[in-house]
């Protein structure tokens, strides 16, 4: 990341999105939920409230779920971002897409690429029980499922039993 | 929701970002984790003409231990000091707050001394830095000067802080002598609190409260004091007696504030007053 001195409208960016290096010139507005979708055609990540409450748009930023819709591309140059395009296999599922498939942690599924990067950044072993988890989970609102089938996959894909 | 257009900076040293914010003349902001600051931009309730975003001034990323002061500089984030050994070991009211601050999503970014300077009247570190004496060390191109927590709180998002000057580092007061406590109701875990109360308490070895200082946050436009409180423990054993009138009193004297979907200003007095009654009984078991 160089130093900016003098402030610009437009800015050139360079970060790793999903293991490939992407350049870009961007607005200085641009947020990186936006670039993500927008430029990048990476529309897994969503956007729901836009302020940081809802947790749609969660990805990992230098491996730390963080809001995209409150980080603008240009903070997010020179860093390593993952989106759920970036953890799901070519092949199929993860194991906790999967865990979410099966115990019904989703219906319609606009808040699930949230959960699962939040999921992806966090150390299950710093979560060791169920309110814990509950916990954690409370930066992603899901208005289908109640949580219960969401912490149920959780927990089954921790491999733990509920 | 699009933030407005605006030009951003990203200079490497302190003296850059103070040379904008005087060349912009308030028309500048300073960009730390943006956890406040960009959702103002998407609702575009703010419209800086210049953001002057501090990651590349190492100088701020400090967070140190020195003579029995916990120094936090400005870009260091909640996740950071949540997880540090030394805030834990130094400044254990401030470690005990900061899993309240937001989501994890949002410490991860979120700033400590942003969070002060943002002065949110639901927010839990200003709140810690009026309970614990903090000291806000703050400069512009002309001159640093040093504004203690209970001056610096003016209204609701509004501090102390000049247009052109930027709020570097907060200090805390390190020491484990005292015994502290936080606590706060939120409609979920990780939202804004609809009230919430934090307090260091010292007590004698038979019990009695030999000094304390407790404060509210998220009831009255600013983080309260409860001096009244305070009084009444001061010298006394705290006796369930004692916790009803401090409960009572915290009611009685809690600002009127806010005032939102989920609650009006008596009911965030209420449980204003209950709160304290928790904390207070916490500290002193």
């Amino acid at each position: 990341m160089k130093p900016v001195p003098d402030p610009t409208g437009r800015l050139a960016v360079s970060m790793v999105v999903n293991g490939r290096t992407v350049e870009r010139t961007v607005d200085s507005r641009r947020l990186l939920a936006d670039l993500l979708r927008d430029d990048l055609r990476l529309t897994g990540t969503h956007l729901g409230c836009e302020h940081g409450v809802c947790g749609a748009c969660t990805v990992l930023v230098d491996g730390r779920p963080v809001r995209s819709c409150l980080m603008l591309a240009v903070q997010a140059d020179g860093r390593e971002v993952t989106t759920v395009e970036g953890i799901t296999p070519e092949d199929g599922l993860s194991p906790m897409q999967q865990a979410f498939k099966d115990h019904h942690g989703l219906q319609c599924g606009f808040c699930t690429p949230g959960f699962l990067m939040t999921l992806a950044g966090t150390e299950p072993d710093e979560h060791a029980d169920e309110e814990s988890v509950r916990d954690l989970l409370a930066g992603n609102l899901c208005r289908c499922t109640g949580y219960e089938g969401i912490v149920d996959a959780v927990m089954a894909g921790w491999g733990r039993s509920r | 929701m699009k933030p407005p257009p605006f030009r951003y900076a990203r200079p490497d040293s302190l003296d850059e970002v103070l040379r904008i914010l005087d060349e912009h003349d308030g028309g500048a902001r300073v960009l730390a984790g943006g956890q406040s600051l960009i959702p103002l931009l998407n609702f575009r309730l703010a419209r800086p003409e210049v953001l002057v975003d501090i990651a590349l001034v190492d100088e701020f990323s400090r967070l140190a231990v020195e003579d029995g002061v916990l120094r936090i500089g400005a870009s260091v984030t909640q996740h950071a000091a949540e997880t540090s050994d030394e805030v834990a070991r130094h400044c254990p009211l401030l470690s005990k707050a900061l899993p309240l601050v937001g989501h994890l999503q949002n410490r991860a970014r979120g700033t400590v001394v942003g969070s002060i300077a943002h002065a949110d009247p639901s927010a839990e570190l200003p709140a810690v830095a009026l309970v614990l004496g903090a000291t806000m060390v703050v400069r512009s191109v002309a001159a640093e000067r040093t504004i203690p927590a209970d001056q610096f709180f003016l209204g609701p998002f509004t501090t102390a802080l000049e247009p052109d000057e930027m709020l570097l580092e907060v200090r805390f007061p390190a020491g484990t002598a005292a015994r502290t406590a936080i606590t706060e109701i939120a409609p979920r875990s990780g939202d804004f609190a609809i009230a919430g109360a934090a307090g260091r308490l010292t007590a004698t070895d038979d019990g009695t409260v030999a000094n304390v200082a407790l404060a509210l946050f998220g009831v009255g436009a600013v983080p309260q004091r409860l001096p009244e409180v305070e009084r009444l423990l001061e010298g006394e054993n705290v006796t369930p007696e004692a916790l009803d009138e401090a409960a009572r009193i915290t009611t009685a004297t809690a600002e009127a504030g806010s005032e939102d979907v989920h609650a009006d200003p008596a009911y965030r007095a209420r449980v204003a007053g209950e709160l304290t009654r928790r904390i207070v009984e916490e500290m002193a078991a």
